[in-house]
């Protein structure tokens, strides 16, 4: 087969890929024995083969949410789909198709990486023993843990235990890929390489879930959005949804102002703001590769061209009317 | 067409027969190796194996007379294979159940306590196939924990003592090789009292996410039924202790073998496995992981 990989293994086959969520709940609700409401009715939506991120602040309830959609803690209320399945129910036959990354990882410290890697590898009753070796290898060296493969894993940097918990997701090729906080205690490097790798999981048929309390780390990745707060889902949407919602700003340097104006709100974007150097208006939906193109095409003299995101503090603001800070 | 992809497209979640029974063994060989290659658990063994050593040299220098010390201390002159059951006899009461005490505690708990719980039930490892392996896996490595002993029991006493045919407790005489055969059923019927208390262990296991709290729970159990069973005014209770039957082993050094003893002490360990198991499932089946 001459095709690319990533081509050849796009999109699931199954009777109803393309309709049917990934991941689905609807009225997710967890009351911990103490009486605190960690994750309150929440009804995700996770289309497959979107890259989903799950974004909150610290306490919002994205791992405890996580928890549940793996059938680690049970849910108060509420139902759970997973690749069509009813969790916890079905976990013996869906968990098999589904890489998870919990809370950061977990390893037995006295074990080497690959060790604990065929640890868990033997727990899968769905895969043949006789390639595991291969598997585990495969898996240290997509994450770049080859070299240090025997070493045992208490004597791991922060960032290698990250690296490991990514390679047991990856075991094998999954369905649908869960990862709390993957880029927590990466380097810049390591943080690329997280995307990297999330692209391509992606680019091979996987939906990948993954949670962060920070949009910058995710939202070259991202297809769609989810935002956390207080364990409710007080936004859920695409990215350029969110952007629009939140008000990503474009700004145009140029000489002139007007002629840009003009271009930008042809193009849909919104409320267009004349600057003595230039033009600011709200991106909404439009890719801003298109808005460099269009300006240029008019014969406008484009100085620079800046797509203002705001942090997530002011897009927390602007969905929440509240700060960022640890929920209790 | 990359293998990668067939195994995507496939439906991936059926496990086939074979393929499910070799994941088994496998989860079960890497239990026991976790058990076994962790350098604490090997030290247990290593200290537990010294108790023969220690008692045939001490016993070697000064040889003791009739009715002193532990049961079958003073055979040990006669025949040296009575080392390994003056070493049970010796080790029973403390040292190996607190080394069961260590790997049935841990079992649970340890995993919680690190993380590596979540880690195992998402691969998915069920709950139920979890503590089955991890209960096979502490009545093994109670099970080496008792060889070790008698092992070194037996080269000791070949080493130091004489080793032609055994006189029993009866009376009567046999082979060396036979006493080694019943030797053999000591070990197993060892275990088995052991395997009583370990079942407990696995379910105090899954009621804590600290280890430590666990194995001294599970230790100080075991000692409270052997102080209970020793205060004659509770006698009534002391047919229900778990650790009532443990030193019948001798039973298996008399000839013809008296079984009945034997059969009480293996009921009583099963109608424990009986209560314990189920608890342990009932406990973790129902438990949130959030750790
Ligand atoms: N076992 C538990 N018992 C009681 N409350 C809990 C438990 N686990 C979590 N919580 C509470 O649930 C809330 C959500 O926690 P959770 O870990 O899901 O947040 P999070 O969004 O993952 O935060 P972070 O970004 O810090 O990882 C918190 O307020 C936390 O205190
Ligand atoms: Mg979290």
């Amino acid at each position: 087969m001459t095709a690319p990989v990533g081509v050849a293994e796009r999109a699931p086959a199954g009777p109803d890929a393309g309709t049917a969520l990934a991941i689905r709940t609807t009225g997710l609700t967890k009351r911990f024995p103490g009486g605190q409401v960690a994750v309150d009715a929440v009804d995700l939506a996770v289309p497959h083969g979107a890259v989903y991120g799950f974004l909150g602040p610290n306490g919002s309830g994205k791992t405890t949410t996580i928890r549940i959609l793996l059938g680690l803690v049970s849910a108060t209320a509420g139902q759970i789909e997973l690749l069509g399945e009813a969790m916890p129910r079905a976990g013996a036959t869906v968990l098999p198709r589904v890489g998870a990354l919990v809370e950061g990882p977990a390893f037995h410290p006295y074990l080497s990486g690959r060790d604990n890697l065929l640890r868990l590898d033997a727990g899968d009753r769905t895969v043949p023993g006789r390639a595991a070796r291969a598997r585990v290898d495969s898996a240290l060296e997509r994450v770049g843990l080859t070299a240090a493969a025997g070493k045992r894993y208490r004597k791991y940097s922060l960032g290698m235990r990250q690296r490991l918990g990514l390679a047991a997701a990856l075991l094998r090729p999954r369905e649908l890929l869960v990862l709390d906080e993957p880029t927590n205690g990466l380097d810049p490097q390591g943080t690329r390489e997280v995307r990297h790798l999330l692209r391509e999981a992606s680019a091979e048929g996987s939906t990948v879930f993954v949670s962060s309390h920070l949009l910058s780390e995710i939202e070259q990745v991202c297809t769609d959005v989810g935002v956390m707060s207080h364990g409710r889902l007080v936004f859920q949407g695409s990215l350029p949804e969110l952007r629009a919602a939140a008000g990503v700003r474009v700004r145009v340097e140029t000489s002139m102002p007007e002629a840009a104006a003009t271009v930008l709100t042809r193009l849909g974007t919104g409320r267009p703001e004349l600057r003595p150097d230039g033009v600011v208006a709200e991106l909404g939906t439009v890719p801003s590769d298109k808005v460099t193109a269009d300006l240029v095409a008019a014969g406008i003299d484009v100085r620079q061209l800046v797509v203002e995101r705001p942090d997530l503090e002011d897009l927390f603001v602007a969905l929440t009317g509240e700060g960022f800070d640890v929920d209790e | 067409m990359s293998t990668s992809s067939a195994v995507l497209t496939r439906p991936a979640g059926r496990p086939s027969g074979a393929v499910a029974r070799s994941a088994d063994l496998r989860l079960f060989r890497s239990e026991v190796r976790l058990v076994l290659g962790r350098r604490r658990n090997l030290a247990l063994i290593a200290v537990l194996c010294c108790f023969p050593v220690l008692i045939g040299l001490a016993v070697h220098h000064s040889p003791t007379t009739p009715g002193d010390g532990p049961p079958f201390l003073s055979q040990v002159t006669d025949n040296g294979l009575f080392l390994v059951f003056t070493s049970l006899t010796v080790l029973l009461p403390f040292f190996l159940p607190l080394a069961v005490a260590v790997t049935a505690g841990e079992s649970v708990a340890g995993e919680a306590s690190i993380g590596t719980l979540r880690n195992l039930l998402v691969v998915p490892v069920s709950r139920t196939r979890l503590l089955v392996v991890k209960y096979a896996a502490s009545v093994v490595f109670a099970f080496v924990c008792v060889a070790a002993v008698a092992l070194v029991g037996v080269v000791v006493g070949l080493v130091l003592f004489p080793h032609g045919d055994v006189t029993l407790l009866s009376g009567t005489t046999v082979s060396y090789g036979e006493a080694l055969w019943r030797s053999l059923l000591v070990l197993g019927y060892v275990t088995a009292m052991l395997a009583g208390l370990a079942a407990i262990g696995l379910f105090v296991s899954t009621l804590t996410e600290v280890p430590i709290g666990a194995m001294a729970a599970t230790a100080v159990l075991a000692i409270i039924s052997q102080i209970a069973d020793s205060i004659p005014q509770i006698s009534a209770i002391h047919p229900y202790l778990f650790s009532h039957p443990w030193m019948r082993f001798g039973d298996v050094l008399r000839s013809p073998m008296s079984w009945h003893g034997l059969e009480q002490g293996l009921l009583t360990q099963l109608a424990y496995l009986a209560v314990f198991l189920p608890a342990a499932w009932a406990r973790l089946r129902t438990k949130d992981i959030t750790a």
